[in-house]
């Protein structure tokens, strides 16, 4: 998709200050990678959740607070490893390019 | 079971598009994910509207679930192949559903849809409607779905495999990481489960690991290979994934996956709850 769409997904609905949010977007250059996978991995490398991606590209997990790796994968590309850290009540935004 | 009659892959399916044999059906977590795109020729189960009774928490009954899979085109004599996203939680869960009913010829998409978009195959948002059939299902097979009272029975007695995340299990998170927390029940798990996250049974890509690695793993973990054993994450879905792996694929007798899970036990009065990351005792 071209034209990445800046803003995120919306929080309506959520509860933000009960939730200890990751989100962000993955890109390819200016572009939006909307047939991605994110996984979510704990401190110790274990798998807690995975989403695909938005076709803007977004994505979002409730995790717990603490230090989290979110290991992107897309057609034709090597995985992404990213270091992300959570908070309650806090949205951590991360940009994910490939 | 083997791996080889309950799983095939996306060459197998690939080749055989345009067999009126198959029947390929897409389940997902995602319940409009099909409708953006599918497999070409692949029908659609809604588990939240399809598989479910609208009113109590259950099953659609034997005669709903005729009445379903005739209204799909869902012949007794097809070859059922399921597939999904979310590493096939919801397609494994399907497959569980089309044993629980007694349907004979059914298989897993290894990878499900992950596997096939990462492969970059071809995707289709063509509508797809089959001719209705008469289907007619067997009553449910009782040897592989667990009730609540058993699962309490089982503590200290039989294999009792929670799959969910650890911080689940340990009670740290009520529900997978990319839903909303907020849940009535308790958190913990069953006294006694090991821990076995469904996802160590699979790839990165989706994919089952080998017979050889499953094997280990779940040994590694305790469970004891001459018990019975009763499979349970948060509502069932991920267990059937685990369920799928210790009957079809490596050929345990006497699995049952319990769709009740950690909603239902949770919330049950007076059971016992272990907190933290070990087993607890009985």
């Amino acid at each position: 998709m071209c034209g990445a769409v800046k803003g995120g997904l919306s929080l309506d609905g959520v509860d933000v200050a009960k939730e200890a949010i990751i989100q962000g977007q993955v890109l390819r250059g200016e572009d939006a990678v909307g047939n991605a996978y994110v996984r979510l991995l704990d401190r110790t490398g274990e798998f807690t959740a995975e989403v695909p991606t938005s076709a803007t590209g977004h994505f979002r997990f409730f995790a717990g607070p603490g230090e989290w790796t979110l290991r992107t994968l897309a057609p034709q590309t090597e995985p992404v490893d990213t270091v992300v850290t959570a908070a309650k009540g806090v949205v951590a935004e991360v940009e994910i390019a490939l | 079971m083997s791996r080889e009659s309950a799983l095939v892959s996306a060459d197998w399916v690939s080749e055989r598009l345009d067999d009126p044999s198959i029947v390929l059906i897409e389940v997902d977590e995602d319940t409009s994910a099909y409708d953006r795109s599918h497999i070409r020729g692949a029908i659609k189960l809604d588990w939240t509207t399809d598989l479910q009774d609208q009113v109590r928490r259950d099953f659609v009954n034997k005669a709903q679930f005729e009445a379903l899979l005739s209204d799909k085109g869902v012949s007794n004599d097809s070859t059922v192949v399921l597939y999904g996203g979310n590493n096939n939680w919801f397609a494994a869960y399907a497959y569980w559903y089309f044993k629980l009913y007694g349907h004979h010829d059914v298989k897993l998409l290894d990878g499900g849809r992950k596997k096939w978009e990462l492969d970059a195959r071809e995707l289709s948002d063509e509508t797809v409607k089959l001719e209705p059939t008469s289907y007619t299902a067997s009553e449910q097979d009782g040897t592989i779905r667990a009730f609540r009272d058993e699962v309490v029975a089982a503590i200290g007695a039989q294999n009792l495999v929670d799959v969910r995340s650890p911080d689940e299990y340990a009670g740290r998170l009520l529900a997978p990481a990319h839903l909303p927390q907020e849940q009535a029940q308790r958190a913990g798990h069953i006294p006694t489960a090991a821990s076995v996250p469904w996802s160590k049974a699979a790839n990165d890509d989706g994919t089952f690991r080998s017979d050889e690695e499953l094997k280990e793993i779940y040994t590694e973990a305790g469970v004891d290979w001459s018990k019975d054993t009763i499979a349970y994450c948060r509502i069932g879905e991920r267990s059937s994934h685990t369920w799928f792996v210790l009957k079809e694929l490596l050929g345990q007798e006497n699995v049952k996956n319990y769709d009740g899970s950690w909603t239902e036990y949770g919330s049950l009065v007076g059971v016992p709850v272990a907190l933290g990351d070990e087993p607890g005792v009985a």
